[in-house]
Parts: structure tokens; C-alpha cells; sequence
């Protein structure tokens, strides 16, 4: 695939102070995704995953370097921008699903468009066709707590997509499902692929790692290896 | 092109986002009710005290001003009272004792204090009122014809006795409501007489009751009983020419008292001065006094001057006011920290909640507004609660223990608004604490 370029990170760093000493979380980084690429992004545990996936969900900021989404830079961009740019170009998909408690499914889909300030019936009516998209049509009234874990990963997809995002973010999505509900969400993810969506997720199962087009592996916080998959 | 029309769109979504916050927040709390319902507990409890401890204390001051306010305030009322004993110098059983406003003295205030507009003198003597056998134990008031007008008082049937009337000494009385319905019980007592002592009196007139003059009575022992002319609203009265009270009773007052005769010469119980204009009462009520002190040895009158009694039931009042802001203010504090830590807690728990938002789009502004709704939901919904019960509460007191009680549309309407400016005052920290969180410590929030 050689779309436009979605993610451009360039010479990203990222320094934490802990006191006295200094965590270099990422070091250098410089990754170009582009338009429609499904990237793993591997690596052992502290190697810089989490901290990467935040910068790159505008979530942090990067203390030297540049971050293009889209073209545009983000880098510098105040608080309230960078809430914006989550909530229109950004959809999260969560390790523990992290939906909002006290809202039905409908509801919970539809939070992003809420901060955009997105009227009613117009979010009802994408949010209801998503939920029916992942499978859930036939429970937009239930709570959270009323849906098995792979359910609730489905409504955490549905959000995420809800905006039409730029680029999905997918943290360890299958880390808290069994194996069975593991394979039905990539298989979501798959087609989400086949769709042209751009996807980045974090997982250190190789095996997931494999069904994505391109592998990037981290460790001590910078880039060890970028490889494509011979698939697609 | 889509100028205003794209203003519109927006405000309109604004609007929708406000009432979805609401709702959300309406949800949030419903989801915790018990923990609400305890929270909005203390907004409850001081909006509600505030509301109906106003009320009691209006009615009450309300009471006591509408009675001064009926002696009328530009009155300035003298009553005779008899000297302390420091002065009886005879032993004997039986003595004469002479004391109390004189012609003189109302002729004297009269000619030289020109502020003086009207002044109606009285006299009072105790005695029982007949019909056939009908019997009350009455006040017989001697009055001039202008008294009603002083006093304020209303005649609700037939007439009060005219100048000509009283010029000549007829017998003739007004009575008042509560000697009316005993002498008279089933018929109208106009053109009916009654007879006090040996003579009969023709009823021209009934009159509704009197106000009392205020808290002086009894001031200084039964020996004015006469005088005590404000025993309560509803004495039995009755009013006849003073001119004819000076004829038939004369102005020695034989009492047995204990096995002795005690025998008093009053000429007048009481006088009302009336004053001209409002702002000249209290400068004309030193003159009456210089000048009455000046003519006698001892003090034998009282002034009562309704505009002052008037003027310190408004500082009481005021003072009450003030005690009961105080209280007020503090309750609603305690209810605005009960709030403020719920809501702390709240944060912590919800702080994963707020990571999610704050992943999904929502700015730090958005983060505030929904807590700030929350904590005024909260004392809004107690505020309102607060004022329903404490609008009730004063009805249902006034039912019951039959106290007269006031509810202010401003007394609840301030309550309410200082609850929610209560929530806004004490949301704001815990909600710029939600609204500061770093977004991805939130996240990883257990």
C-alpha cells in the first residue's frame, strides 16, 4: 500500500523525570505509516509500546521531535486541540474495553461524537448502524455489565469508529478475551483492514503480530526492526 | 452563505450537548441515589430551616408589628399608673390616694405643643354590664368622639355618639364586639340599653376589638387594674361619653381590696396624643414628658409611644435576620463541604471514567461541566426539596399550634438560589481536579 501518509513521526523523544534521574521512554524514533496499513507494534514489556501508542494517540505529547497526523503537525498543539483532534481523527480500542459504566451501547458508541458536538439523531442512526455492523444489534438498550467480554470489545470497536476516524489504536485488544472471542475481534480487525482502514495495535502475541501487514519492534525505546509481512 | 443559519446549527447543538449533560449527570447520581440522596441531605435540612424558620419569624414580628401599627404611629399614648408605694405615708385601713393625669395636663399639652393634632383623654372603670340578667364584667371607657378615629378603631354596626351627643351628656354607649355577642346573643343590640350601675346606657354601636397597647401591663401591681386597659385583644368594652362617665361615676373609685377600702381620685386614665406629622412623634413625646414631670412630685403616668415599640420590633427583627443568615449561611456551608467531598471521592472513583472522556474527545472544559451539573443537580434537586418541605412545615404549624407564619416568595426563592450557588462554589474544585488529571495516568487508573 502506498496511500498518503497518515502517521509521520520524526526524530520523536520522549523523556520522563523521575526525580534526580532521566527515563528515556522512546529515543529517535522516525516512523512513516501511510493510508490503509495494518501495523503491530511488538516488543517486551518498558520497551517504549505504551508510551509510543500514547504519543501517537495524541494522548502525550513528545518532548523533542515532530508528529505529522495527516499531514499536520501535532506536536505542539494545546490541550484543547489535541482533545479535538482524539475525538474527530482518532478512534481507542482498549485492552479492558473501557466503556463508560452508566451508558447503555448506543450510548457508549456514540461519546466521541458527543464531545463533537454531533446532534442527536444524526449520531443515533450512525451509532445504531455500527452496533448492528459489530454484531450487537440486538442489544443497543444493555449495560456494559449485562455484555460478555468480546461484546463489550465489539461496542469498544463501534466507538472507535463512530467518528470515521483517521487512524484506529488498538492497545492489547484481545489481552483480556478468551481465545474463541480473541478471534472473532481480529477477524473484525481483518475486515476493518479489507475496509482501508489504517490501524495501529500493540500486542506482544507474535501471533496477531503476524496477521497484521507490518511489524515494527521496540525495544529500550527505539525502533529494533520495521518488517512487512509477506501477506496482502 | 451559512453564516447565521451555521450559528444556529451551533447553538442548537450546544443546547442539545447541555441537556445531554444534564441527563447524563441525572444518570450518574441515579446510579448512586442512596450516596445522593444522603449528599443532597444537608442542602435539604439548611434550605429547609432557613425557609421555614423565615416564615415563623415574620409571622411573629409581622404580629407584633400589625398590633403597634393598630395603636396607631403617630400616636403617643399616656396611661395613668399608680406611684410605687414609697411615698404612703398614712397606716389608716381606709385613705384616698390620688394620682394620674389630670384636665390640666391634657389642656396644657394641648395649648402649648403645636405638633399636637388631636388628643382624645379617657377614663376607665371597671364595672358590670347588664342586659335583664345578662351579666359581663366590663372595661366602661369614657371617651371623647373622636376616639375611634385615633384608635383606629372600626364600628362595625350602627354608630359612634356624635359631639352634640357628647356635649350633652347623654347615656349613651358603644359597645365591643366581645359584650355584644354576651349580652345580645341572639339579636341585634342596636337601639337596646344596658344599664352599668343604676343607670341605662342606649346602645348606638358596636365596635371590632381593640389592639393592646403593648407589654406594660401590670407594671405596677393590681392597684391600677382600672387602668389596664390592654389586658388582651378581646376584653369585653364598652365606650360611653366621657362627658357622662364624669357625670355618673364621678372621679372617686371605691375598691375593697383584702378587707380594706382603698378609694382612688383619677380624673383621666389615659389620653392619646396624636401628632401631626410622623417625623415630629418622638421630638413631641420628650416635650409631654418635660412638661408632665415638671407639674408633679411623683411619676403617676406612663408613656407608650407606638412608633418606638415599632421602630425596636424592626431592630429585633433585624437582629433575628441576622442570627438566622448566620445560621442559615453555616448550614449550607457544612451541606456545601458534604457535597465537595462527596464529590472528591467521586473524582477518585470515577477517575478511569474520566480517562475514557478525555481518550474520546472530551476537552477539560466538557470534563468540568459534567461535574460541575453533577454537584448542582445535587443542590439544586436539595435546594428544591429544602423549600417544598420548608414551605409546608410553616403552613402545617400554622394549622396546628394556630401561630401565625409568613412565607416570603423572597425567602425561598433567595434559599434556593444560595443552594445552587452553593453547588457551583463547591463543584468547581473537585471538578478542576477531574478536569487536571494527566488523561493517560487516568487510563491506567484501577
Amino acid at each position: 500500500m502506498n496511500g498518503r501518509s497518515i502517521v509521520a513521526l520524526r526524530q520523536v523523544t520522549k523523556t520522563y523525570h523521575m526525580g534526580e534521574s532521566e527515563l528515556h521512554a522512546l529515543r529517535d524514533i522516525d516512523l512513516e505509516i501511510n493510508e490503509g496499513e495494518y501495523v503491530a507494534i511488538m516488543g517486551p514489556s518498558g520497551c517504549g509500546k505504551s508510551t509510543l501508542l500514547n504519543v501517537l494517540g495524541c494522548l502525550d505529547r513528545p518532548t523533542r521531535g515532530a508528529y505529522l497526523l495527516g499531514g499536520r503537525d501535532v506536536s505542539t498543539l494545546s490541550d484543547d486541540d489535541l482533545s479535538d483532534i482524539r475525538g474527530s481523527q482518532l478512534g481507542f480500542i482498549f485492552q479492558s474495553y473501557n466503556l463508560i459504566q452508566q451508558l447503555n451501547v448506543l450510548e457508549n458508541i456514540q461519546v466521541p461524537l458527543y464531545y463533537q458536538g454531533r446532534g442527536t439523531a444524526e449520531s443515533r442512526s450512525v451509532a445504531h448502524a455500527l452496533a448492528e455492523r459489530v454484531g450487537l444489534g440486538q442489544r443497543i438498550h444493555h449495560k456494559p455489565m449485562e455484555l460478555s467480554g468480546g461484546q463489550q470489545q465489539r461496542v469498544g470497536i463501534a466507538r472507535a469508529l463512530v467518528n470515521d476516524p483517521l487512524l484506529l489504536l488498538a492497545d492489547e485488544p484481545t489481552g483480556n478475551l478468551d481465545s474463541a472471542s480473541g478471534v472473532e475481534i481480529l477477524g473484525l480487525f481483518d475486515e476493518l483492514r479489507a475496509n482501508g482502514k489504517t490501524i495501529i495495535m500493540v500486542t506482544h502475541d507474535p501471533d496477531i503480530g503476524h496477521r497484521a501487514d507490518r511489524i515494527v519492534r521496540l525495544r529500550d525505546g527505539h525502533i529494533e526492526e520495521d518488517v512487512r509481512n509477506g501477506r496482502a | 452563505m451559512a453564516g447565521p443559519r451555521l450559528q444556529k446549527l451551533k447553538s442548537l447543538f450546544t443546547l442539545g450537548k447541555t441537556r445531554r449533560a444534564v441527563a447524563l449527570g441525572f444518570k450518574t447520581l441515579w446510579l448512586h441515589r442512596m450516596r445522593s440522596f444522603l449528599t443532597m441531605l444537608g442542602i435539604v435540612f439548611g434550605v429547609c430551616s432557613v425557609v421555614a424558620m423565615l416564615a415563623v419569624g415574620e409571622g411573629a414580628g409581622f404580629e407584633a408589628q400589625e398590633q403597634i401599627r393598630r395603636l396607631g404611629s403617630q400616636n403617643i399614648i399616656l396611661r395613668s399608673i399608680k406611684p410605687t408605694d414609697t411615698e404612703r405615708i398614712s397606716t389608716e385601713q381606709s385613705r384616698i390616694s390620688e394620682y394620674g393625669l389630670r384636665y390640666d395636663d391634657v389642656k396644657r399639652i394641648q395649648d402649648t405643643i403645636p405638633s399636637v393634632k388631636v388628643l382624645a383623654p379617657g377614663r376607665i372603670i371597671r364595672n358590670h354590664v347588664w342586659n335583664a340578667t345578662r351579666r359581663v364584667d366590663a372595661e366602661i371607657i369614657g371617651v371623647v368622639p373622636w376616639y375611634p378615629e385615633v384608635r383606629k378603631l372600626r364600628v362595625t354596626e350602627g354608630r359612634f355618639f356624635t359631639p352634640v351627643e357628647y356635649e350633652g351628656y347623654v347615656n349613651l354607649c358603644v359597645i365591643g364586639m366581645t359584650v355584644a355577642d354576651h349580652l345580645f346573643p341572639f339579636s341585634s343590640p342596636l337601639g337596646r340599653n344596658v344599664r352599668i350601675g343604676t343607670d341605662y346606657y342606649k346602645v348606638v354601636g358596636v365596635v371590632e376589638p381593640e389592639a393592646s397597647s403593648g407589654g406594660t401591663n401590670g407594671s405596677s401591681g393590681e392597684g391600677q387594674a382600672a387602668g389596664n386597659s390592654m389586658a388582651n385583644d378581646y376584653a369585653p368594652r364598652v365606650y360611653i361619653p366621657l362627658t357622662a362617665a364624669r357625670n355618673r361615676f364621678g372621679e372617686t373609685l371605691i375598691r375593697q381590696r383584702q378587707g380594706s377600702f382603698e378609694a382612688e381620685r383619677v380624673e383621666l386614665h389615659e389620653a392619646i396624643v396624636q401628632v401631626d406629622r410622623l417625623e415630629d412623634v418622638e421630638e413631641t413625646a420628650l416635650v409631654i414628658d418635660s412638661i408632665l414631670s415638671s407639674q408633679r412630685r411623683s411619676k403617676d403616668y406612663e408613656m407608650v409611644v407606638p412608633l418606638e415599640l415599632l421602630r425596636q420590633a424592626e431592630r429585633t427583627k433585624q437582629i433575628f435576620n441576622t442570627v438566622l443568615g448566620a445560621i442559615a449561611a453555616i448550614s449550607l456551608l457544612v451541606g456545601g463541604i458534604g457535597i465537595m467531598n462527596i464529590m472528591l471521592a467521586s473524582v477518585t472513583e470515577r477517575t478511569r471514567e474520566i480517562g475514557i472522556r478525555r481518550a474520546l474527545g472530551a476537552k477539560k472544559r466538557d470534563i468540568i461541566v459534567q461535574f460541575l451539573i453533577e454537584t448542582v443537580i445535587l443542590s439544586g434537586t436539595g435546594g428544591l426539596i429544602g423549600v417544598i418541605i420548608g414551605v409546608v412545615i410553616p403552613i402545617a404549624i400554622s394549622h396546628f399550634a394556630e401561630m401565625k407564619t409568613i412565607v416570603t416568595p423572597w425567602a425561598p426563592m433567595l434559599a434556593f438560589s444560595i443552594s445552587g450557588f452553593v453547588g457551583i462554589v463547591f463543584g468547581i474544585y473537585p471538578a478542576l481536579r477531574a478536569a487536571n488529571m494527566d488523561p493517560v495516568e487516568a487510563l491506567r487508573h484501577e
